[in-house]
């Protein structure tokens, strides 16, 4: 056996088929690169590229108003259309919550992944590491039913409000305007409370890697020079922390831009631009306009990955 | 990092309060599978019953739902443990122009919302001429699962020494054989990890398949039919209840496959 593995070694060629080719692809990497990438790129290439370009292809067609057909001619007119005062308005509370969902999200998420990377070890470890993991994997479509079944009039949140004798509260509450609403399942602050939810771990993983990757001796040289902690958190944690937080809000801010399921089931019946897209394309058949909606979150997300780039979010992800 | 003293309390109730929030719905949804009551979402539930889990057992629309999910899944997640190692492979043992690139194009169908994957894979099937069918759902799903191969596989690549792969070319085996028994049982896990996951992604995915599936119903899809329009609330609550545990047992599965990652021969370098 070592005879022949000493003799292979030595002399350039193999007997075999499979050996031959080996060595060729040995010999000629560029080979052996254009078979491992050829399937995959071909794949995400052809497949996914290839229906996004046409898919923006389409949003410089418009519709004619009274065929209902596509126009398949130039023009800006659907991104005009875009910016009527209806659909700005969905954009703009679409952006609005996302930006909010994010804000809230990093401010749940910091202490679990604090705690988490500075201060479970061992069983721990593994507790904190499940406990974002289940939820994170487990049914999008059973997390939102479940705030269903919470947020229903009848449900238990409104059961313990009432125990706590703060039933008054949670009415004035809904009594505001823009966020209340009839029940909390068809208020916007039923709409963000599921965001966060659905989209809280995506937040938490990240920043966990980043504070890993801190030093603790960082932390106590920063208190051995007197920084309080606030100062510590403030002038050391939180900037090392930042691309992790970075990289979250990448998935919190998609996520939330595209959804147009969680409105749909808990929210009120104004528009968000998933909801916008899937009517378009759906009951009105306007694909044009649809596309058109489309490029919105294209662009942001465009925008925030080169921002996310520049301040080094990738390595946190 | 670490520290040896304890956490502040108020940090300790921060994150106890974080993960309670993040688990305690779930939990909820157990409970309802076992209420009497069938018109509402009253709690406290009014009484438990076994009744609900019979009377899922015999509904075929929810056997076929399952059916065609367990079958997407399964096609998806081999498309895509193909696809994803090999692209795997080539970013993480080769160097070459565009190497940046690739990595972005692998993450590009997660990272964009998922109704644009749909709406966009849906106009080039109409576009295309395509009908819809079982394997324009496929298409759709392996499309985004790749990257979750992808990701277990390149981290485990790069822990797999190169000194081990040019060590069994020395002692004359060839790619072939390097391969299956060099590299194949150092990747082994970190492939069935990412198939695991793969296979919950495509199982639970309910938005590109709204664009994809034409009138098939999926699980999710027979769920989100519910959630709109509920038929019968009961039978939603225990299918919710199988959804959470059917997908629990391959994400704890992946976790122990891949928890000891660190101890892989040749990592000590």
């Amino acid at each position: 056996m070592s005879a022949v593995a000493q003799d292979r070694s030595i002399l350039p060629s193999g007997g075999s088929v499979a050996s031959r080719v080996s060595d060729f692809l040995w010999k000629h990497p560029h080979v052996l690169l254009a078979i491992l990438l050829g399937p995959p790129l071909l794949w995400l290439g052809i497949i996914y590229l290839g229906s996004l370009f046409a898919l923006l292809l389409q949003s410089f067609f418009s519709i004619d108003d009274y065929s209902g057909l596509i126009n398949y001619q130039f023009t800006l007119a659907t991104y005009g259309q875009l910016l009527n005062e209806a659909n700005l308005d969905i954009i703009i509370r679409t952006v609005s919550m996302a930006a909010i969902v994010t804000l809230f999200s990093i401010i749940i998420a910091f202490p679990i992944a604090y705690y988490a990377a500075r201060y479970a070890r061992g069983k721990w470890k593994a507790f904190f590491y499940l406990g974002v993991m289940l939820p994170l994997w487990s049914s999008y479509l059973v997390k939102i039913y479940a705030w269903k079944l919470i947020l229903a009039k009848e449900g238990i949140l409104t059961w313990l409000v009432t125990k706590l004798n703060l039933l008054w509260l949670l009415d004035a509450w809904l009594s505001l305007p823009v966020i209340g609403g009839n029940s909390l399942s068809v208020s916007y602050t039923g709409t963000f409370i599921v965001f966060v939810y659905v989209w809280l771990p995506f937040m938490i993983l990240p920043i966990q890697a980043a504070l890993e990757r801190v030093p603790s001796t960082l932390i106590e040289a920063s208190s051995d020079l007197g920084g309080t902690p606030r100062q510590t958190f403030r002038h050391v944690l939180l900037p090392l922390a930042l691309p992790g937080i970075v990289a979250g809000s990448i998935f919190t801010f998609s996520l939330t831009l595209g959804d147009y399921i969680i409105p749909q089931i808990v929210g009120s019946s104004r528009l968000f631009i998933g909801q916008a897209v899937y009517a378009q394309q759906g009951t009105a058949g306007n694909i044009p306009l649809a596309a058109a909606f489309t490029v919105v979150p294209i662009v942001i997300m465009g925008f925030y990955l080169w921002a996310a780039r520049r301040m080094g979010a990738f390595d946190a992800l | 990092m670490h520290s040896d003293r304890s956490a502040p309390l108020g940090l300790k109730i921060a994150a106890a309060a974080g993960l309670l929030f993040l688990h305690l719905p779930i939990l909820l949804i157990f409970l309802y599978a076992f209420t009497t009551e069938d018109k509402s979402y009253q709690f406290p539930p009014p009484g438990l019953t076994l009744q609900w889990f019979a009377v899922t057992w015999n509904r075929p629309d929810v056997w076929q739902a399952l059916s065609l999910s367990v079958r997407v899944a399964s096609i998806s997640t081999a498309i895509a443990l193909v696809l994803g190692t090999l692209c795997a492979a080539a970013v993480s043992q080769t160097r070459f122009f565009g190497r940046e690139a690739i990595s972005l194009l692998v993450i590009l169908p997660i990272a964009l919302p998922g109704i644009i994957t749909g709406i966009a894979l849906r106009s080039a099937f109409s576009f295309a001429d395509i009908p819809f069918s079982f394997w324009t759902i496929v298409l759709g799903h392996a499309t985004f699962c790749i990257v979750v191969v992808y990701n277990n596989a390149v981290a485990r690549f790069r822990r797999v020494s190169g000194s081990l792969m040019e060590a069994s070319m020395d002692l004359g085996a060839n790619g072939f054989q390097t391969f299956r028994h060099v590299i194949l049982p150092n990747i082994g896990t970190a492939l069935l990890a990412g198939g695991m996951l793969a296979f919950a992604l495509s199982f639970d995915e309910v938005i590109v398949t709204t664009f994809t599936g034409g009138q098939q119903s999926t699980l999710p899809i027979w769920m989100l039919q519910e959630l709109i329009r509920p038929r019968q609330r009961p039978v939603t609550n225990v299918v919710a209840m199988i959804v959470v545990i059917v997908t629990f047992l391959p994400i704890l599965a992946a976790y122990y496959l891949t928890r000891d990652g660190d101890q892989i021969a040749g990592s000590g370098k």
